[in-house]
């Protein structure tokens, strides 16, 4: 896998990813389509994700949680489907929500368009993402850097029992 | 580590957001994106900006309005005009939050490359 290209444009808050890969298109498109896939590599090391709903149909819902190792930290995502064109191109709106699942403002929406293609012998996934606000683009960080706390919080430990040791 | 600790700190302080819908109805316009852009560096009277564009200057101090209101630009008299400035801390949060956003889906592309890797070759699909 290479990361191409990563275009950010801070006006209208966009960013667009786009990665390689040797595979093939349908095996691309297998870990957004397959549930238990997708959640092997969407949530953080420490934060794995459970998908519960994943229904691939326009206007269907996934939603899924991640938690903490300690069961402490939750973090709860809903995206609605908004386009499916197997194998080469999903769009999901993912609603800002609270802890408890529900949107919390109602109107403040993440776009994520993925589309996969083949260029030469290889599958190209451009990923597209769009913020209509910063407390979009701060839950997109959230959901993703649990791997950072979570890797500086062992560190820590680790190093606190050193010290005492 | 001091770069995770960073995202940290950054994600978790709640931001004012009140003007998060605004924010996006704000830079929703290609016009005032321009004013946006042509503030930053220096400061324009509202005439200037007036004269900018190809409509009326009353329909140019509106979306200068929005744009106040969303915290993108602000107004200063200076004895008889209005300065409008480009608001360059509002811009420059939303390029940390993507450059963190980037850090985020390079991770997220690497596990992502592991299990297409490790499907491929169990066979399972």
């Amino acid at each position: 896998m290479t990361v191409l290209t990563v275009d950010t444009n801070a006006e209208v808050m966009t960013m667009v990813i786009t990665a390689e890969f040797t595979n093939s298109i349908a095996d691309v498109w297998q870990l957004w389509a397959d549930p238990r896939l997708l959640e092997r590599w969407w949530g953080p090391p420490g934060f794995p994700a459970t998908f519960e709903r994943h229904d691939l149909t326009p206007g269907g819902t996934i939603t899924y949680f991640m938690t903490g190792p300690d069961g402490g930290e939750r973090f709860d995502g809903t995206w609605t489907v908004v386009e499916v064109d197997a194998p080469t191109r999903l769009v999901v709106e993912d609603a800002i929500v609270d802890d408890d699942g529900t949107p919390s403002d109602g109107n403040s929406m993440t776009r994520l368009e993925i589309d996969i293609h083949a260029v030469g012998g290889a599958t190209r996934m451009v990923l597209t993402t769009h913020f209509d606000s910063l407390e979009g683009m701060e839950q997109a960080i959230a959901a993703g850097v649990a791997d950072g706390m979570q890797a500086c919080m062992s560190q820590m430990d680790a190093l606190l029992s050193e010290d005492t040791a | 580590m001091v770069g995770l600790f960073y995202n940290y700190m950054v994600v978790r302080p709640a931001v004012p957001d009140q003007g998060t819908d605004r924010l996006f109805f704000a830079l929703s316009d290609a016009t005032r994106r321009d004013i946006v852009t042509q503030t930053l560096d220096r400061p324009r009277s509202v005439s200037d900006l007036g004269r900018m564009y190809p409509m009326s200057l009353t329909a140019v101090q509106k979306h200068v309005e929005v744009l106040v209101d969303a915290g993108l630009v602000s107004k200063h008299r200076s004895g008889r005009e209005q300065l409008v400035h480009g608001e360059v801390d509002r811009l420059r949060r939303v390029h940390e939050l993507l450059d963190e956003l980037e850090t985020v889906w390079r991770a997220r592309l690497e596990r992502f490359d592991d299990v297409l890797h490790e499907t491929t070759r169990k066979g399972i699909q």
